[in-house]
């Protein structure tokens, strides 16, 4: 037992199967993560995830959202996923990853390994909160509010737009605004030739605990639409607690800011793309296509292949 | 005057015809069954609070819809519109699946007093001993199941016909059983979604599932297996 935990500190190579609780069939995944290892091997340490309680006190939405509901909702379903999470990681090649990355891994391109629901429902539940705060709903303003016009014609028909899928997301899960840059409208495929068209808005559902994280998109706005976030105040009236969310708990300030950040990443990545085709343009044609590329991202400062 | 008539006429043909043709198709609407038993005859295992709102309010929702979607299907094939009948599929699927499983779980439930909770006597708990060893392990395993699922849907004890054999399954969101094999019958099914407990026990579903036994309807699961398996 201390010699194997001994092996996981030491050693960023740890095969996936060598007492670990990841399945075989997360071999093609675990591949790309020890690359990720590799990068900044000096910085695998144990993080532990911890429950950060939401931006206001547990009573500050009332009557929107009662104290009752947060105590449950923050207090036992989200330090839930927050504790399996601690649990599923411990021991794994997940440890001290950032719970985006652990995201991304488990998501393994649909095909959902166990620790993927934690992960996203810890981050899921942080995002909500802070989706919220008292005195919340209204109307944005700024840029964030002529974006809505253009993407959905009017403030009225975003709402309308929101609610709706909200309310027909069958089951439990979550109705999203975010912010998709230069994503084609299809998963995993990418506009290449993005211009500032295709950098839009959109309102999409996800079941369960998948996020657009999965997409490559930038999350502006959720609302939880499993049962447990609205049953004590609403009981089944779902579409009376997303238009009260709508009317009185919107945190159209945090929205703003994460749209900034999203524009901002959008940016840089356009740079870096930029970046990479111009030196694709001066490599020297070698055989291996596919490693050539992996091996140039992570070792960017290498100059030894350049002629 | 024959004009005005012949107009009258031909629009009265037409409103006959297309009666004709709704009740040729025999556009089936369905309602809310009624319970065998008042919505506290199952406390304390489960709440006539939940009972009422799981009645009255999510099933009769589920038959509401899919009575409308069962209507615009209608609609759309009538003319054709091939778009709009792949479309509501996915409605149909879950609003009709939701009306058969509720259905069914009605039924899965009984008062103490009307002999919920007693153990399955007959072919069924002979069949539960043989392919789980006991009515404890298969209730244990049942348990896991219906903890363990995430998000929505149902934990079932099924009967698959084709090979003979008792199997416990689950379904996501208010997919129907056969959506998991077309052989497969449900004998019992425990709603998993959080409407079905939530107000009692909070997001402690593992103590749902432990108490709802004590009102479970063997008399019923037992009666579907012998009428399947004969």
């Amino acid at each position: 037992m201390a010699a194997a935990a001994s092996m996981v500190a030491s050693s960023s190579f740890t095969f996936p199967s060598q007492g670990l609780r990841l399945p075989t069939r997360s071999h093609p995944c675990m591949k790309a993560q020890r690359r990720i290892l590799r990068k900044d091997a000096s910085n695998v340490i144990a993080a532990t995830y911890e429950l950060k309680p939401p931006p206001y006190p547990l009573n500050a939405l009332e009557p929107h959202m009662s104290q009752e509901t947060l105590e449950y909702h923050w207090g036992k379903h989200h330090r839930t996923y927050v504790k399996n999470l601690n649990k599923q990681v411990l021991g794994t090649d997940l440890e001290g990853l950032s719970l985006e990355d652990i995201i991304s891994v488990t998501y393994n391109r649909g095909d959902i390994l166990p620790a993927f629901n934690s992960a996203a429902q810890a981050w899921n539940h942080d995002f909500f909160w802070e989706s919220m705060r008292p005195g919340g709903g209204g109307k944005p303003s700024g840029d964030l509010l002529d974006l809505i016009k253009r993407d959905f014609g009017s403030f009225e028909r975003f709402t309308e737009e929101f609610k709706s899928a909200a309310a027909t997301q069958f089951g439990s899960g979550w109705a999203w605004l975010a912010y998709k840059a230069n994503r084609l409208g299809v998963e995993n495929a990418v506009n290449p030739w993005s211009s500032e068209n295709d950098k839009k808005l959109v309102i999409v559902k996800s079941p369960n605990a998948v996020n657009p994280l999965v997409w490559d998109y930038f999350p502006l706005l959720t609302i939880d639409v499993w049962e447990h976030a609205y049953y004590i105040d609403f009981q089944n009236r779902r579409a009376d607690y997303i238009s009260v969310f709508m009317e009185k708990l919107v945190s159209w300030e945090t929205v703003n800011a994460r749209l900034e950040k999203a524009k901002a990443r959008a940016a840089e990545r356009e740079m870096e793309e930029e970046r990479r085709k111009k030196e694709e343009e001066w490599k020297p044609t070698d055989g291996d296509e596919d490693d050539e590329g992996l091996e140039m991202y992570v070792d960017s400062d290498d100059d030894s292949e350049a002629e | 005057m024959a004009l005005r008539s012949l107009a009258t006429r031909k629009t009265l043909t037409l409103g006959l015809n297309s009666t004709r043709l709704t009740q040729s198709r025999a556009l089936q609407t369905f309602s809310l069954p009624d319970l065998p038993y008042d919505y506290g005859a199952l406390e304390p295992a489960i709440s006539g609070e939940i009972m009422q709102l799981h009645h009255q309010k999510h099933h009769q929702t589920y038959i509401t819809n899919y009575n409308k979607a069962l209507e615009q299907l209608h609609e759309a094939i009538q003319k054709g519109d091939f778009s709009t009948v792949a479309k509501l599929q996915s409605a149909i699927k879950f609003n009709g699946g939701g009306h058969i499983n509720h259905s069914i779980f009605w039924q899965n439930i009984a008062p103490i007093r009307e002999e919920g909770g007693e153990p399955p006597k007959g072919s069924l708990g002979w069949a539960i001993d043989t392919n789980f060893g006991s009515l404890e392990s298969l209730i244990q395993k049942i348990n896991a199941e219906g903890a363990a699922l995430q998000g929505s849907g149902w934990v079932w004890l099924g009967l698959d016909k084709e090979l003979k054999k008792l199997v416990i399954e689950t379904t996501a969101n208010q997919d129907p059983l056969v959506t998991k094999g077309a052989h497969l019958v449900p004998l019992l099914g425990i709603d998993v979604w959080e409407h079905a407990y939530y107000l009692q026990y909070k997001n402690v579903r593992p103590d749902y599932l432990k108490n709802i036994w004590k009102v479970i309807n063997w008399k019923y699961a037992n009666g579907v297996y012998e009428k399947e398996s004969a």
